[in-house]
């Protein structure tokens, strides 16, 4: 039980996959506009990271190690179409403010990155709780922002007016603000570890793109890069 | 409105009012990555543009000769994916095999590319804006070109902010979302403008 609460924590704070490890950032900086949505969008992906962390560590040994990403986008892209149909039912709302959002889970780097990093080495019920973690680590964050950027750029908080009418900045919650705030996050938290006495250098994950998931984010040259320089030979 | 009309209309918006990644924040990933040096910029908005076009075309004739009829529609999501992964494969082999010179400047940047969530984010978009075959192919080129634009701006503003000399807390990373802040602002001026201009 103590390693799982590590495992827990990991997730939450000292690999916290949006401001250390910085992956999947583009539905950070997008959904953070109200508190709602990114509570919405933080549940979605803790959901999908949860169940398909799971499967694939329950299917680790069956899955062939080459064609091993093909498999794990089926199994994430099956659980973000669950997703999808039941906000579609029962929440439209929601499902209409994340929009495009929501399908692109399938591409979030934090899912194939943990599929690839923890769940295909370790056992379901570690995996189970790396998905949590590393999904409410996710949540924290977005709503973080989002609590900010909703009340200083709309003067609300989860639709209740707070700041009254015309003191908006709204500015930040539009895009400029999007990329300012997130950026204002990581450098608190840069400050944050410097005053422990901690370097932190923040670099996008997956060493810049989430396409390099696709190749296994862990060290692994590009296939095309080795097969070019054998041909160049 | 004419086809024609329509046709600028989609490659104006998709470049610069609804630009994927100074606007929508699809694609921050590589916008971020990247854009350090220019010649990888050049290679990964060639290869984004010429998967884009290609994948528009290909999930629209999917989704409409063979989803709809069969009544899969509901899966689009995860068939689109597939057909990307799919694609990119193909088109890898292709040109290594037949366009050897095409292929040594986007080799690879292309499976860079299978994840990138502005390719499954246009074909998905192209399906909700009910774009028939030629506008599906025109808004694909067109947000790979407003991606492309992005990049290279971008690429410039990063080169300045090099002899920059910002706080230290915000060295590195936050420092570029910043100067991303900023350079994104710019393209907030095209807001609005349109449809005024094509209307």
């Amino acid at each position: 039980m103590k390693k799982k609460m590590a495992i827990l924590k990991n997730g939450l704070f000292t690999e916290n996959p949006v401001l250390i490890l910085v992956l999947g950032c583009c539905s950070v900086l997008a959904i953070s506009v109200t508190v709602k949505g990114a509570l919405g969008m933080g549940l979605a992906l803790t959901f999908v990271l949860v169940c398909s962390n799971v499967v694939i560590s329950a299917l680790r040994k069956l899955i062939p190690d080459q064609i091993r990403i093909p498999c794990y986008i089926v199994v994430i892209a099956t659980f973000v179409t669950i997703v999808q149909m039941v906000l579609e039912a029962y929440i439209p709302e929601l499902y209409k403010a994340l929009g495009i959002f929501l399908a692109l889970i399938v591409v979030n780097c934090i899912i194939l990155g943990r599929a690839e990093m923890f769940a295909n080495k370790n056992t379901v019920g570690d995996s189970f709780f790396d998905g949590l973690g590393m999904g409410l680590g996710y949540t924290m964050v977005i709503v973080g922002i989002s609590v900010f950027r909703e009340l200083v750029g709309n003067g609300t908080l989860l639709g209740y007016r707070i700041i009254p009418e015309g003191y908006q900045i709204r500015i930040i919650t539009q895009t400029p603000g999007g990329f300012f705030c997130f950026a204002c996050a990581m450098a608190i938290l840069i400050a944050a570890l410097d005053k422990k006495g901690k370097k932190f250098n923040p670099q996008i994950g997956c060493d810049g793109c989430c396409g390099n998931c696709n190749l296994g984010c862990t060290s692994r040259t590009p296939v095309t890069d080795k097969t070019s320089k054998e041909a160049e030979k | 409105m004419s086809e024609g009309a329509k046709l600028l209309l989609i490659v104006f918006t998709m470049v610069f009012t609804e630009n994927y990644v100074l606007v929508q924040f699809v694609a921050i990933c590589p916008f971020l990555g990247v854009s350090q040096k220019f010649d990888s910029c050049v290679g990964m908005s060639g290869a984004v543009i010429f998967v884009m076009t290609l994948a528009s075309a290909a999930t629209y004739l999917i989704y409409t000769y063979v989803m709809v009829p069969l009544g899969l529609a509901y899966l689009s999501t995860i068939i689109f994916i597939l057909v990307i992964a799919a694609l990119v494969q193909f088109v890898e082999i292709v040109l290594k095999k037949y366009m050897p010179p095409l292929y040594k400047a986007l080799g690879i940047y292309l499976p860079l590319i299978t994840t990138n969530c502005a390719v499954l984010a246009v074909t998905l978009l192209n399906i909700s804006d009910e774009y028939n075959l030629l506008e599906s192919c025109v808004d694909g080129f067109a947000a790979g070109v407003g991606f492309g634009l992005a990049l290279i701006l971008f690429c410039g503003v990063r080169r300045s902010l090099e002899r920059a000399n910002p706080p230290k807390a915000f060295q590195g990373l936050p420092i570029t979302l910043i100067a991303a802040a900023l350079t994104s602002m710019t393209f907030m001026g095209f807001t609005g403008i349109a449809d005024k201009l094509f209307a």
